[in-house]
């Protein structure tokens, strides 16, 4: 499908192919709602899913079985009758639903009545010492080559970090044949505490053996060692990691803290998004249906809010049965109850294991030297020292130090800016806000958006 | 309850420079911002420093500006991201240039030499990236441009060193004589003032309107976008007339695309929505005038909530109908050169009643019904 082929408006617009966009599409183009799904990459399947229908991993042991649910989402998107858009980059969304979309070099404008945005989650920033030099990058992204390549990481390797991803790209990697010289385990200890509560919770979800199976797996083969203080150390490429338990070697360092919802797109659009204490990041304010502040928006899946890959795909389908009660009331829809019933089982478990990975303000706040904002080089003590001058709130660090302004559009630094401020000033990254987003979300070039069609563009300037 | 010598309303550059101004001339203003200093058109604009192409009755205010912007770190301790590299208007047809040339002559007339006219050989050599078409145009060799943000905090900074107190997140929300002074409402409490200055900006009508001289106020939002980095490859500000384009290249490499295409404005959520089919017009016209941009990405898009007066120039000067008010706002999306040079003319008026520098045409009477 190229851009021109694209019809000027749908009833509906699924950002994402991941298991929320997948699940929304396919339940509203069921439903006989005009359905089309955008997804930056290749193929369709998000991060969890990634390259689903076109991994050369084809040991289904790998990537476990876990993995391979989603053939399932993507052969019912590919046989609802949602038009699947891959390789198309959505870089706008305004209030009245209006979508800007690249797709092979070309952009259009499409309407849509409704949208529900799909696009995922995001690794948190790491900001360690060190964390910029050419050996060190994050877990996610070493998953991603696996995933759609097949290729496992070279060289003395090791995983810094925290959380449930971390564990199983270890095992992912292990599995695939790969070598892991260490894992350094961040948790810190304290967060046992105040994770317990939610313990009898987690035991009854469906991560719970799961995640003790993963454990036991992965720390068979690899030494694990509990820190508070990890720095990458080398001269213009890593050459040891360091930690408050000592030195080692390493060519690659992989660096995970968990995940963050992806706002970039949902800020873009004006919706409202609100503090998060236990998850430490910013989330949509969204209704029982995932509908945001802006009338007809949606955000579904991780993006509303972190809670796992089945949990995004019962979520889209909430989502979308919304939307297909508002667009076609008399369209026959799922039970609602039902996957809300679902949705909550998928979602139980999931206090216990944010509090657990909750991680400690050292890593996420950073001192020093260490670079906040990579794109920029903007240090920690820059923005701290901003901060003590009565700088307040992020969008006036950007003009200051021009922190975010970078091509990666703050996803890299926006929450350890806000963190930073509200640290050095007292106060709460809710009161200290988040960057302002505006379009375009993702870089488009000069020529794309030179190529929107004129008569589209001659319309829309008459209508507004 | 707080007293002042002068309430300035509004934390913009205008406000700002008038704040500096006055505390330089011994008065204590209090300057009322209601989100903080540079939130709005200040803080965002292009930052084009251009006596270039402006219209008559600005012209001395402008040229004030600039000897100003010339020595700016010796106003307000910091040199504001300022340079000069000229700012060039491109004639793109031989009948623009025909206009461009009645208009130097004019100006010429009337005593002002900023702006040149240049054949096609001088444009070439100012900016070699401009595609071989264009017959000439003119240039304006002293302008430059500035960090607008930066600008705005330097001009605040060294306001509240001098004297000026600045409150920040703070609204005016009315202001009535209470016998000899007046009584400013705000959201934290009342001030008390014999002077009020109206820097409000796009929202500047409201306090106008009170005074029961309401302004065919227009709110605008023009929009900008900016590219990655560049190589280096065009040193002037250039901009053209037929097809609203202007185009900068900073020291950093990256490109700042803006020409007055304006975005959906919602002054009282201070939000703004961007046009994209408007931002493409502008992506077009770069396409086909600088060959050089047609890789880059663009990397952000912004526009900023703004004032525009129906003859396209400030008010600036006394309220017709209230004593001890002065009017500053109106700048009709060109403000930001004018702001070190007009805040010196606000401080003059509203210290000793007049004012030097002609500001004739520029007054709120204008606008009588
Ligand atoms: C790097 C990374 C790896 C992960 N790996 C796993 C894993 O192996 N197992 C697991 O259980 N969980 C994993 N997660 C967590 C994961 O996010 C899942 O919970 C799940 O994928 C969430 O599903 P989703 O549909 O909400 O979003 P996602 O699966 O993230 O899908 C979002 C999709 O939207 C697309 N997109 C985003 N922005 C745009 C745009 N502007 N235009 C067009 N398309 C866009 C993305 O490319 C992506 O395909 C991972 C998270 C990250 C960040
Ligand atoms: C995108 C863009 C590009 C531009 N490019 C250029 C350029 O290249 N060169 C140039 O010379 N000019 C340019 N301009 C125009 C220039 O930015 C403005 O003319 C100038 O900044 C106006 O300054 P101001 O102080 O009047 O207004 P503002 O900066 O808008 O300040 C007014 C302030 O008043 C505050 N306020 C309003 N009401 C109240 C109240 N009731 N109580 C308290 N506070 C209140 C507002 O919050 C605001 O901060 C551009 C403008 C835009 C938007």
């Amino acid at each position: 499908m190229n851009a021109v082929d694209l019809a000027s408006s749908y009833d509906l617009i699924v950002i994402g192919g991941g298991p929320a966009g997948l699940a929304a599409a396919s339940l509203a183009a069921r439903a006989g709602v005009s359905t089309v799904l955008f997804d930056e990459n290749p193929g369709v399947g998000g991060q969890i899913y990634r390259g689903i229908t076109s991994t050369p991993v084809t040991n289904r042991l790998i990537l476990g079985e876990d993995y391979w649910a989603g053939e399932a989402l993507a052969n019912e998107a590919e046989a609802s009758g949602a038009v699947v858009v891959n390789g198309a980059t959505v870089w706008s969304l305004d209030p009245e639903r209006v979508v800007g979309v690249s797709i092979a070099g070309k952009a259009r404008l499409i309407e849509a009545r409704r949208v529900i945005i799909a696009t995922g989650s995001q690794e948190r920033p790491f900001p360690i010492p060190g964390w910029t030099l050419p050996g060190v990058m994050t877990a996610g992204a070493a998953q991603t080559v696996l995933k759609a390549q097949g290729l496992l990481p070279d060289g003395r390797t090791v995983m810094a970090g925290t959380g449930p991803l971390m564990w199983l790209l270890a095992a992912q990697i292990l599995r695939a044949g790969g070598k892991i010289e260490a894992i350094l385990d961040t948790t810190p200890r304290r967060n046992f505490l105040r994770a317990s509560p939610h313990l009898p919770d987690f035991v009854l979800s469906p991560y719970f053996a799961k995640g003790l199976a993963l454990l036991r797996e992965v720390k068979a083969k690899v030494p694990v060692r509990r820190v508070s203080s990890v720095a990458a150390v080398g001269d213009g490429k890593l050459r040891e990691v360091v930690s408050d338990r000592g030195r080692m070697p390493a060519d690659l360092l992989l660096l995970h803290q968990g995940v963050v919802p992806n706002v970039n797109l949902a800020l873009a659009a004006g919706t409202a998004h609100a503090w998060n204490e236990r998850q430490l990041c910013f989330q949509p304010v969204l209704d029982d249906h995932f509908e945001s502040s802006v009338p007809g928006i949606a955000v579904a899946g991780d993006g509303a809010g972190i809670a796992g890959g089945t949990a995004a795909a019962e979520r889209g389908r909430i989502a979308a049965i919304a939307a297909v009660r508002a667009l076609k009331p008399a369209a026959a829809v799922p039970d609602p109850q039902s996957v809300r019933q679902r949705l909550r089982r998928e979602e139980m478990g999931r206090a216990f294991l944010d509090w657990l990975h909750r991680p400690a303000d050292s890593f996420r706040q950073p001192e020093g030297d260490t670079l906040a904002c990579r794109c920029e080089e903007v240090t920690a003590r820059q923005v701290r020292e901003t901060a003590d001058m009565g700088c307040e709130g992020p969008n006036q660090m950007k003009a200051f130090l021009r922190c975010g302004m970078g091509p990666c559009q703050g996803r890299l630094c926006g929450l350890t800016i806000t963190e930073l401020i509200a640290a050095q000033r007292k106060t709460t990254p809710a009161e200290v806000g988040y960057y302002r987003l505006r379009p375009p979300v993702k870089p488009i070039t000069l020529a794309e958006l030179a190529s929107l069609p004129i008569s589209e563009a001659e319309r829309k300037a008459v209508e507004r | 309850m707080r007293t002042a010598d002068v309430v300035i309303i509004g934390g913009g550059l205008h406000g700002c420079s008038t704040a500096l101004h006055l505390a330089l001339r011994g008065l204590r203003p209090i300057l009322v911002e209601k989100d903080y200093a540079g939130r709005h058109a200040s803080g965002v604009n292009a930052g084009g420093v251009r006596q270039l192409a402006r219209h008559i009755a600005e012209i001395p205010l402008s040229i004030a500006s600039m000897a100003l912007w010339e020595n700016i770190e010796d106003l307000v301790g910091d040199d504001c991201g300022f340079s000069s590299h000229g700012t060039v208007l491109v004639a793109e047809s031989e009948q623009e240039l025909a206009g461009f040339r009645a208009r130097v002559d004019d100006l010429r007339l009337k005593g002002f030499a900023h702006e040149e006219l240049i054949d096609h050989a001088e444009l070439k050599r100012l900016v070699p990236a401009v595609s071989d078409d264009c017959p000439g145009g003119v240039v304006s060799r002293r302008d430059g441009a500035a960090d607008p943000f930066r600008t705005t905090q330097a001009f605040r900074r060294r306001a509240i060193e001098r004297g000026a107190a600045v409150i920040e997140g703070v609204s005016v929300t009315g202001l009535a004589r209470n016998g000899s002074v007046w009584r400013v409402e705000t959201s934290d409490g009342p001030i008390e003032a014999p002077k009020v200055v109206n820097a409000a900006g796009a929202w500047a009508d409201r306090i106008a309107a009170q005074l029961g001289e309401p302004v065919p106020l227009e709110v605008i939002a023009p929009m900008l976008m900016v590219s990655s980095r560049v190589p280096p490859f065009i040193d002037p500000v250039v901009i053209l007339r037929g097809r609203k384009l202007s185009f900068k290249q900073l020291a950093n490499g990256t490109v700042v695309i803006g020409g007055g295409h304006l975005a959906v404005s919602y002054r009282d959520e201070n939000r703004t929505v961007l046009d994209w089919t408007k931002l493409a017009t502008s992506a077009r016209t770069v396409w086909e005038l600088f060959p050089a941009m047609r890789e880059a990405t663009i990397v952000r898009a912004w526009a900023g909530i703004e004032a525009r007066m129906p003859d396209e120039i400030p008010v600036v000067g006394p309220s017709r109908t209230s004593e001890g008010v002065f009017h500053q706002f109106g700048f009709s999306a060109h403000g930001f050169q004018l702001g070190p040079a007009t805040g010196a003319v606000m401080a003059e008026l509203v210290a000793t009643g007049a004012t030097n520098l002609p500001i004739d045409g520029l007054g709120i009477e204008r606008f009588k019904a």
